[in-house]
Formats: structure tokens, C-alpha cells, sequence
């Protein structure tokens, strides 16, 4: 029968919490066969969301919590993040790649999620992400 | 009074200073707050820092460590040095497409390439 994973995680809002997360999750998808770059890509879209989540959405307020729910199964994971901030407005933040941009040390979370997710949208208050990653299929005898 | 361990491994090729990783992913805020703590104050120490950053132990980054080189590099080159980064895997090299950074950096295959384009 094919795997299937669904599980609600609730995070302190500290960044240590993330790697529990990321494991969690990583392990849903590996039972879900996704491949190396599909993990790596997860990852990073998890990292940079969650870190976002604590960081500019719940401002560290230990009192608050992020909470993260996924389901995955051969097909795709698809990833709900919510914190408890005032959200934000994901159209206003700037193009890191412009040359005005480029040497500013912030600012790219946001647009490395919408890189590597293959489906990436926000709640009307902007602090509930979901992301969606299909899985992609193995191309090991393509070599490169 | 105990110490943070390091966090890099510090090496001179020459008159290059050669930094690597203890991490395989370098994506938690603690410890790119102590890698970054620990680029600059190599990087004060030195009038025309040379500096080369090896990723060959490297799996992952974010983008806060991304945050962290750029500030490494903005410091080199108010200090008239240089920076150079080398045997970044494919993966990590795309974050660096993605990004655009790979303009921002001077990039090279190995130590050893890096070391000798060094002015």
C-alpha cells in the first residue's frame, strides 16, 4: 500500500525547534520516496519558512507558538505554517535579485520558498503559508 | 571559564587564509550567528584580508547564511581584500543561481584554483 503521512506539529517559537520539525518532516517525505534534490529543496523552503514564522511573525515571543501541519504521500507534500503575528503582505517584499538588492544580507527567505515549492500561497492575514512540493521522478540513469 | 568551540576550520595557504566548516548544514541562526562572529573577526584582524571559504563539507545553507557571506565580503572589500569561495556542490551552486550571488562572489572549483587567482 502506498505510504501516506499526515501529523500537526506545535513549535515553541525558538529557533532550536526548527530542526525537530525538519526532521519530522524529512522523514515523512524519505518514506515517501521523494528523491535527494526534492529533500534538499524541502529543507530549505522548511528552514527559511519556520525561521520567518519565529523570527518576523511570532518577533521570538516564546508565549506564542508556531504551528505546522503536513500531509504527504507519493504524489506530493503539501505544508501549512501558521504563527500567531499580524502577518505580512508577501507582494511587498523587494526582488532580491535587482542590482539595488543584491548586496543587502536579507531578504531572501521569501523568495527561495517560492523557488523550490512548486505551489506557494498565503491566508488574507499573510501569517499561514502553504506550500506545496510534488514529488519529482528519480532520473538516475540520465547522468550529467 | 569554558569556550564556544569553533565553528570553522582555519588554515593559511600562503598568505591565504583558508575557512571551512565544522557543519554540514549551515542553516540554524545560533550557529551562523557564531560562524559570522568568527568570519569578521578573522577578517578585522588583517589589513588586505585574502580569504578563501571551502564548501566542500557543505550539504545545505539558508538563506541567513547566505546573509552572513555577503557581510564577510562587504567587510573584505571595505578593507581592500578578497574573497573567494570554492567546491560548492551543484545543489548549493543552484541557491547561488536562484539568488543571483553567484555574481556577487568569485567562485572556483577547488582549493587549489582559488588559491592561485588570488592577486
Amino acid at each position: 500500500m502506498a505510504a501516506s503521512y499526515d501529523q500537526r506539529l506545535v513549535l515553541d517559537s525558538r529557533l532550536d525547534e526548527v530542526s525537530r520539525a525538519e526532521k519530522v518532516v524529512l522523514e515523512a517525505v524519505v518514506a515517501c520516496n521523494f528523491s535527494d534534490t526534492d529533500q534538499f529543496a524541502i529543507k530549505l523552503a522548511l528552514e527559511e519558512a519556520l525561521a520567518n514564522a519565529i523570527k518576523h511573525g511570532n518577533e521570538s515571543d516564546e508565549g506564542k507558538h508556531v504551528t505546522l501541519e503536513f500531509h504527504v504521500d507519493e504524489r506530493k507534500l503539501t505544508i501549512t505554517i501558521c504563527d500567531e503575528g499580524t502577518g505580512f503582505d508577501p507582494q511587498r517584499v523587494p526582488d532580491p535579485t535587482l542590482d539595488e538588492n543584491i548586496e543587502k544580507p536579507y531578504g531572501r527567505g521569501v523568495w527561495l520558498i517560492k523557488t523550490y515549492m512548486n505551489e506557494v500561497s498565503y491566508n488574507d492575514q499573510g501569517n499561514c503559508l502553504t506550500m506545496v512540493k510534488f514529488r519529482t521522478h528519480a532520473t538516475s540513469s540520465s547522468g550529467r | 571559564m569554558a569556550e564556544t568551540e569553533s565553528r570553522l576550520v582555519v588554515h593559511q595557504e600562503g598568505d591565504v587564509t583558508v575557512i571551512e566548516f565544522l557543519d554540514r548544514n549551515i542553516l540554524e541562526e545560533s550557529s551562523i550567528q557564531q560562524i559570522s562572529d568568527e568570519m569578521l573577526e578573522l577578517i578585522s584582524k588583517t589589513d588586505h584580508p585574502k580569504l578563501l571559504i571551502n564548501f566542500e563539507n557543505v550539504d545545505h545553507l539558508s538563506s541567513a547564511a547566505l546573509g552572513t557571506l555577503i557581510r564577510a565580503n562587504t567587510k573584505v572589500t571595505q578593507k581592500k581584500g578578497q574573497l573567494r569561495l570554492c567546491n560548492i556542490s551543484s545543489q548549493i551552486y543552484e541557491v547561488f543561481v536562484i539568488t543571483k550571488l553567484y555574481k556577487l562572489f568569485e567562485i572556483d572549483k577547488s582549493v587549489e584554483e582559488a588559491v592561485g587567482k588570488f592577486k
